[in-house]
């Protein structure tokens, strides 16, 4: 099982009962039971997807033994958007190169000469 | 700004990507597919790619090498399963870095009104591995070489 962040992050995110989860937590805090409540599953059976969450450091829980509510950590949900978002940035940039060889490639079809106008077609 | 989609399900073992190129398929397909082509396109910004192989068509194989500015190379190699010019290619891609972590691309060009969708479907052996392709670059390379991208731009400009 592979343990960097993504894949914790992504592993976490996996299951509907755990976006469910924290669906709820982002309207704000809340305890194992207000989570459990609309839920047709255990109170054992939430405390498990609470841990998954937890490891995956999209939730903190408070130090209050009794109570411990659960809070939304959004940090590694943003760094697993980040990182997302950065792979899409790659491939935004490898398709602009494409398109200037498509460009390259009609040009030559061309006229044949016009290799020339290739300054003015990249932004 | 292109259409660009990048589909990333957490859970699943795929990766898909669609977009627009505004140009007729068998031109795309060229773009995609010759040596000359892809040497300026396929790697990162900031590496050279240097094409050792590229046998587009059943059965042939493929191997391209990633140079970085800091000297480090990064080598990726494949099999061409299926070649249909100028409409679909399906082919193995493996990293030689993490030698056994094979996908499978399937890469697909349909014309509309001499435009083509380009849709490519990578699917991992596990989750794992598709989650490791979309973070590897932050760990090998890209985190380190995205100031030197930027400074590199501010050059450019």
């Amino acid at each position: 099982m592979a343990s960097d962040p993504l894949s914790l992050t992504f592993a976490a995110l996996a299951d509907p009962t755990r976006r469910a989860l924290l669906a709820r937590l982002a309207e704000g805090e809340a305890t194992v039971n207000d989570l459990a409540e609309p839920f047709p599953i255990s109170l054992q059976a939430v405390s498990r997807h609470l841990k998954v969450l937890e490891r995956a450091g999209l939730i903190s829980r408070g130090r209050d033994a009794q109570w411990r509510p659960c809070r939304l950590e959004p940090a590694s949900l943003e760094q697993a958007s980040v990182w997302i978002g950065r792979y899409h940035d790659q491939w935004e940039e490898r398709f602009d190169r494409l398109d200037e060889e498509i460009r390259r490639i009609q040009d030559a079809r061309g006229t044949g000469d016009r290799s020339t106008e290739g300054e003015k077609t990249h932004e | 700004m292109s259409d660009l989609t990048v589909t990333v399900e957490p859970g699943r073992q795929d990766i898909v990507i669609t977009r627009t190129f505004d140009a007729p398929r068998d031109v795309v397909f060229r773009a995609m597919t010759e040596p000359e082509h892809l040497a300026r396109w396929w790697g990162l910004d900031e590496t050279d790619t240097v094409v050792d192989r590229a046998e587009v068509r059943p059965g042939g194989t493929w191997r391209f090498v990633e140079k970085a500015a800091d000297g480090e190379e990064y080598a990726f190699h494949g099999v061409f399963h299926d070649v249909v010019a100028p409409e679909r290619i399906v082919q193995t891609f493996e990293f030689e870095g993490m030698p056994g972590h094979v996908a499978m691309d399937t890469h697909m060009l349909e014309e509309k009104d001499g435009r083509t969708l380009y849709r490519a479907i990578s699917v991992f052996q596990t989750v794992e591995d598709r989650d490791g392709m979309v973070s590897s670059g932050m760990e090998e390379g890209l985190a380190q070489s995205l100031d030197a991208l930027e400074g590199l731009a501010r050059g450019l400009a």
